[in-house]
């Protein structure tokens, strides 16, 4: 696959999902015209491109489909849900389509087969909207021109458009003319001076020259392109060959500064389009513009010759405002390849790493100056590494309208009415994560939907509404993305799961569990309450998989749940699984790091706590119970502790233990190094890092240990 | 009674003279009501310079006034006929700019009168 290729699909993909957004939400108001004209264009565009790296297959199915979207903007056709229907399957198609591009790979029969059923649902939409039209010869005319009509004329044609700042740089249009002669023959030529300003305005060291050329040549089109290279960036260049789409030469027209009743004109002295042309195709332009009287049908220009109405001008002036919006926000934004960006964000690990070493080696050194220094060198690296890291943020609302779709086609597959209200979209976090959070995000979607809401019937008889909603939450706590996906369907049986629970023997026949642990019990593998099995959930694998890829990702989920109310799915992850802000605490000669989004505070265990807990497992802070594990017991530290000992208090999804430890050290950046695979077992280290003294100290894993901590307490009290 | 004035342009109409001749011509036009500039010593022309005629053309049809150019050197009538603008100025050229592709070549660097 090429370069080119390779855009293309990106691109493609991407308007595919836009596609496929604005399908669903005009299945909900019925499809606004601006909404049909994003569709239009997004599935023009794919057709496009598809036409420039010569993928026949796609343009060819676009075709129709393009057809039959144009048909819509003309309010020939209305969108019904069952043409929805088959717009969404076209889109899909269309992503299995460009899948072949990716793969390099022509479709196969299967594939062939549904295109081919596709198009034949599209093209009976096609023969309807020509029968119901009242005027048949102009709506086919109509369809002609939108995309099958070809330019009458032999030659190219050529736009030019020069950018102010080509004499100053010592380019001259005239030039490239010349140069365009030696290639070919230049029929005929129409000079625009339209946008030089007045003579006060006019700044004679700048080219304010458009040109229309129609042009006769045996060269292909990069080798006419190639002429204006050296232009490139400061001329609009337009190159259509003999007998272009028309549909896409008038669109273009358009999209020039200039009037489109002029250029009209223009092109027809030029030779480049008949008036025949010209008059079908601004006929059907302005029978679908909104307003049809804001632009006088052409027959009116003509008589008037040239004299163009201020309403014209004032409907143009707008259209180019936009067009100038919309570029300026394009030329915003950078694409960048992935790779490229873990590649910064590894540098910047490594040099956060080698800030931290240096700073050591200064404070040691007792230089001020040389302590100054690194200090500051210290604090751009934080800022670097947070804007690197901010570089790879990415707003989650993309990942949540995904699911826009799976409600939609679920819903419909169980005879549900759903609804998908999504809220905090703009909360960020990193890329990696949100590409792993896909899978498990729909698992527990997908269950919601299943099992969480109740058909219309059940839910009229339980007096709520008809309509079931599911919503899909985020917002940031403390150094955290929390990802709720709640609905308020029936809620989970507590007695169901603890019965499955015992029958499985799960737990022991008398053994007594909080809600919160009940419900948890539906993460255990091979667990369902699900009474029958459907091909959308159920069958018990499933919330045990979401769970450990949560887990692998140092997340966590939980549920809590209202029978009758619904539930709610709530999913912790960390905002970046690269890099952390990290507390370091000695125990013995070994250092650790804790990650400091959980840390709340330190306090010194005193003498007298010292003397009383060497029994028992928790503190009295503040008159609260505080449960707390001993490092130097967790990871068997054998030499002894100096005098003091402190307590790091953590906290994790709302519940607070303390971590004793010997030493605290303050604050440390941390690039978080995995631990090789023979590790993993070991419970309450998360990764490992290397200090600046090349040491390596060990990331703790406060949410197990407060896990481990929390089951102690219990233990404790039960006994 | 119409105010008639006559200049020449005595150096290569090109970028680097484009303001100084903008502003001379402009004043020019706005003290008279027919122009006529006298071509025959510019040696080199650019786009620059043809976009300086053509304001001045433009800014004279504006307040109804009169602007001829005359005996285009070489440089000039092969510009205006590559641009295909001849016929705009509307001075005795106009035959020759509508098949300039072969009066390119036959003509040598006289323009007709």
């Amino acid at each position: 696959m090429d370069v080119i290729q390779q855009a293309y699909v990106v691109e493609s993909r991407e308007l595919l999902q836009m596609m496929e957004d604005n399908l669903l939400q005009m299945e909900g108001d019925g499809g606004d015209p601006d909404t049909i004209n994003a569709v239009f264009r997004a599935a023009h565009t794919i057709k496009g491109g598809a036409g420039v790296i010569d993928c026949k297959f796609i343009v060819e199915f676009t075709h129709v489909l393009e057809n039959v979207l144009d048909e819509m903007r003309a309010g020939a056709i209305t969108a019904d849900p069952e043409l929805i229907e088959v717009l969404l399957a076209c889109s899909d198609q269309l992503s299995t389509l460009i899948g072949c591009v990716e793969s390099d790979s022509e479709p196969d029969d299967d594939v062939n087969k549904i295109s081919l059923s596709l198009r034949e649902k599209l093209q009976r939409y096609l023969g309807k909207a020509a029968a119901t039209s009242l005027d048949v010869a102009l709506s086919e005319g109509k369809v002609q021109f939108s995309g099958g009509g070809e330019m009458e004329t032999d030659n190219w044609h050529i736009s030019l458009r020069f950018g102010p700042d080509v004499l100053r740089k010592g380019m001259d249009p005239a030039s490239f003319l010349r140069y365009l002669m030696e290639l070919g023959k230049i029929i005929h030529l129409t000079t625009l001076p339209d946008a030089m300003p007045d003579a006060v305005d006019m700044d004679a060291e700048s080219c304010y020259l458009g040109f229309e050329i129609s042009y006769q040549s045996d060269a292909d089109k990069s080798r006419i392109e190639s002429v204006f290279d050296f232009v490139r960036d400061d001329c609009v260049v337009q190159i259509w060959p003999p007998h272009s789409k028309l549909a896409d030469f008038i669109s273009s027209i358009e999209a020039l500064p200039e009037d489109t009743m002029r250029l009209g004109e223009i092109l027809i002295r030029s030779g480049a389009l008949t008036q025949h042309e010209l008059d079908l195709a601004l006929n059907t332009q302005s029978d679908r513009e909104e307003d049809a009287t804001a632009t006088p049908k052409i027959g009116d220009v003509l008589v008037n010759q040239g004299a163009v109405t201020a309403d014209v001008v004032e409907a143009a002036a707008v259209k180019q405002g936009r067009v100038a919006e919309k570029k300026t926000l394009e030329s915003q934004l950078i694409r960048v390849q992935a790779a490229k960006l873990d590649q910064l964000i590894d540098l910047v690990g490594e040099m956060v790493i080698a800030s931290a070493g240096a700073n050591m080696l200064a404070r040691k050194s007792g230089e001020t100056a040389l302590v100054e220094t690194t200090s500051v060198i210290s604090m751009l690296v934080e800022q670097i590494r947070d804007s690197a890291l901010q570089l790879r943020m990415v707003q989650i609302g993309d990942t949540f309208s995904r699911f826009q779709r799976v409600v939609h086609d679920t819903s419909r597959e169980l005879g549900k009415d759903i609804e998908l209200v999504i809220s905090g979209s703009e909360a960020e976090l990193d890329k990696s994560v949100v590409e792993k959070l896909g899978d498990p995000l729909m698992h527990l979607v997908r269950n919601a939907l299943d099992h969480g809401i109740e058909s219309p019937q059940v839910r009229a008889a339980c007096g709520k509404p008809a309509r079931g909603t599911l919503r899909l939450n985020a917002y940031h706590e403390s150094g955290s993305i929390v990802i709720e996906i709640i609905d308020d369907g029936a809620g989970m049986n507590r007695e169901k799961i603890l019965n499955k629970a015992r029958e499985r023997e799960l737990i022991g026949p008398n053994q007594t569990l909080t809600d919160s642990e009940i419900y948890s019990l539906i993460f255990e593998p091979g667990f369902s309450t699900a009474d029958k099995i459907t091909n959308i959930s159920g069958r018990g694998v499933g919330l045990d998989v979401v769970k450990r890829n949560i887990t692998a990702l140092r997340g966590s989920v939980d549920v809590e749940s209202h029978e009758g109310r619904g539930s709610t799915f709530r999913i912790r992850l960390p905002l970046t699984l690269a890099i952390i802000d990290g507390f370091l605490v000695g125990v013995g000669k070994a250092s650790y790091v804790i990650p400091l989004g959980t840390v709340v505070e330190c306090i010194e265990l005193s003498e007298k706590d010292r003397a009383e807990t060497l029994n028992r497992k928790y503190i009295n802070l503040r008159g609260e119970v505080l449960p707390f594990v001993r490092m130097r017991e967790q990871f068997e530290v054998a030499e002894p502790g100096g005098k003091r000992e402190n307590i790091v208090v953590v906290q994790y999804g709302g519940q607070k233990i303390g971590l004793v430890v010997d030493e605290l050290m303050g604050e440390f950046q941390t690039v978080i190094k995995p631990l090789g695979s023979i590790f993993k077992h070991i419970k309450g280290i998360g990764g490992s890092t290397i200090l600046g003294s090349g040491d390596v100290a060990l990331i703790l894993d406060v949410q197990s240990l407060v896990a481990l901590a929390t089951m102690q307490q219990n233990r404790t009290q039960a006994a | 009674m119409k105010r008639q004035r006559k200049t020449a342009i005595s150096e290569d109409m090109t970028i680097y003279n484009a303001a100084a001749q903008k502003q001379m011509l402009l004043d020019v036009l706005a003290d008279c009501d027919e122009l006529d500039i006298d071509l025959s010593q510019v040696g080199e022309m650019d786009t620059a310079g043809f976009q300086i005629l053509l304001l001045t053309k433009r800014a004279a049809l504006k307040e109804n006034k009169t602007v001829r150019l005359s005996a285009h050197s070489k440089a000039v009538t092969e510009l205006l006929d590559l641009y295909n603008m001849a016929s705009y100025f509307g001075d005795p050229m106009v035959i020759m700019a509508s098949e300039h592709a072969d009066v390119g070549k036959s003509k040598s660097g006289q323009s007709a009168a």
